[in-house]
């Protein structure tokens, strides 16, 4: 329902993030996406059951499954990216489930029954594509790292010289997109050791244009405007629930909205909500 | 409702079962001034624009953007938020947020009174051309940012680079100002002025707060005409 009320925002492609039904423990849960043809999913499942420990049936639902593999994320990531190079990987994690495509986003929202999918939290998108082409890599939400993830509104003006250093450091891009290299760099500083708060306020240094950023985590999210903060946003709180949109439109759907607290973040400033989200 | 529209019945409409486009319609249709009631407006954009009569609008609950903009003699309450550019551009009349105001509230206003309850954020007053703007709460950065003509009063605290690159318009701010923008400097609290904040204090119902609480600033006219001296600053 947040996702239609902007659609209109961006119209040219969707995305959501689910965090639910956590992996047991020594699994690890896996979305990816298959851009061309009807790939033989269940097949795949056998393949990484007999690689890996274990494989479930993989949940699929239109171009994406999800898969929970008896294994390390990183293994079951560097095994898929040498093995399937005809396969996205959309997130990998414990709980984490990522859902993207171009295309409308109501018929995102059908094709994909997004409606079904419940779970403790979710972060959507809609994009108007101002940078670079349309398309699924180019949609949001971006992966940043295990059960980590990223959506972005605004534009970022120093992306070709970061993902220049970036990739000397070993991070990997799928697309030319700004918002993919602002992931990138909080995969980066995540990697070198920075807490998720340490990588957002580096964005503040680092990073160069408009941005207003949603971070989903394991149990919670993060967000951070630019100083300048051009960009919207606005979170509410109730007793049952948080949420955070570009537009109070999107959260008047919630249940009890108009009762809800409501603010918009201060620019410059991490927020983060979780049980240890930014820890 | 008292005043001249008492023997008119409040018109009512639910932007749950009409849309902005009609309300609007409707408001600039209407050419004597009516009570308006506006319910569910749930975040939408545009409600209440271009109003050129005397209307009396009430509308309850949050708002998107632009909410009242280019207003013209009605006076519009809004019983909750706004989203961004709130009475942009107002050139007369009354606007009344009872809760906070997004972005930009008041860019552009030429004329008439925007009362902010809550907090204004960044940007409130930029390209101010006449309108006088109260705010009970605080203001963002770069509030006032080249503010030509008009009022803005904030019973709270500014942001950074209050009054950045400011003409004519006069600033009083009670709390504390993180920064002054360029050419913005603090200037004596005169008889005049203390006067103008009462009087304003008082148009927007605000009683608990007195002039004498708040300081002054305003353009030290360095920028705007042109020196050669000033040209590392432009």
């Amino acid at each position: 329902m947040m996702l239609a009320q902007l659609s209109f925002r961006g119209p040219d492609s969707a995305g959501v993030a689910f965090y639910r039904d956590p992996a047991p423990a020594g699994w690890c849960k896996i979305s990816l996406c298959c851009a061309a043809g009807e790939p033989d999913w269940p097949a795949l499942g056998r393949e990484l059951a007999d690689v890996f420990g274990d494989c479930s049936t993989p949940r699929v639902r239109a171009s994406h499954a999800v898969f929970l593999v008896e294994g390390e994320a990183e293994h079951v990531q560097k095994w898929l990216a040498e093995h399937h190079r005809e396969l996205r990987l959309m997130s990998a994690g414990s709980s984490i489930e990522i859902y993207k495509e171009a295309g409308s986003p109501s018929d995102f929202v059908r094709r994909f029954e997004i409606e079904q999918i419940d779970g403790s939290h979710a972060l959507g998108h809609t994009r108007m594509a101002t940078e670079s082409r349309v398309s699924t890599e180019h949609s949001h939400p971006f992966s940043t790292g295990l059960d980590l993830c990223l959506v972005h509104n605004g534009s970022l003006s120093n992306h070709n010289r970061l993902r220049r250093n970036l990739r000397r450091e070993g991070i990997s891009f799928q697309t030319d997109n700004d918002s993919e290299v602002a992931a990138g760099y909080l995969t980066w500083r995540l990697r070198e050791g920075a807490s998720l708060e340490q990588a957002l306020e580096g964005c503040l240094e680092d990073l160069d244009g408009f941005y207003t950023f949603a971070v989903g985590t394991s149990d919670g999210f993060a967000v951070l405007r630019d100083p300048i903060a051009c960009k919207p946003a606005v979170m509410a709180e109730t007793d049952e629930w948080v949420a955070i949109a570009s537009e109070y439109r999107a959260i008047a759907v919630l249940p009890d909205a108009a009762n809800a607290a409501t603010w918009e973040p201060e620019p410059g400033q991490v927020y983060s909500w979780g049980r240890a989200p930014v820890a | 409702m008292p005043g001249p529209y008492a023997t008119q019945e409040a018109l009512s409409v639910d932007l749950a079962t009409e849309s902005v486009r009609t309300l609007n319609q409707r408001l600039h249709d209407e050419s004597e001034p009516r009570h308006v009631r506006v319910l569910s407006p749930a975040g939408r954009h545009s409600i209440a624009v271009g109003i050129a009569a005397a209307h009396d609008v009430e509308i309850e609950g949050h708002v998107g953007y632009y909410c009242a903009g280019m207003n013209q003699h009605a006076t519009v309450r809004v019983r909750g938020n706004c989203g961004v550019g709130a009475a942009e551009n107002m050139m007369s009349g009354t606007v009344v947020i009872e809760g906070s105001a997004s972005q930009s509230a008041g860019a552009s206003a030429r004329g008439g009174l925007l009362v902010i309850h809550g907090d204004a954020s960044a940007r409130c007053a930029i390209s101010l051309k006449g309108a006088e703007i109260v705010v009970r709460g605080s203001v963002g950065h770069m509030s006032a940012f080249m503010a030509q003509r008009g009022a803005l009063v904030v019973c709270g605290d500014a942001g950074e680079a209050l009054g950045d690159s400011l003409y004519e318009a006069r600033l009083y701010v009670r709390g504390s100002v993180s920064a002054l923008g360029a050419d913005c400097i603090e200037k004596e609290m005169r008889a005049e002025h203390l006067q103008q904040l009462t009087d304003l204090l008082a148009r927007a119902g605000i009683d608990d707060v007195k002039a004498r609480e708040f300081r002054r600033y305003g353009s030290a006219r360095t920028l705007y005409h042109f020196h050669v001296e000033n040209l590392g600053s432009y």
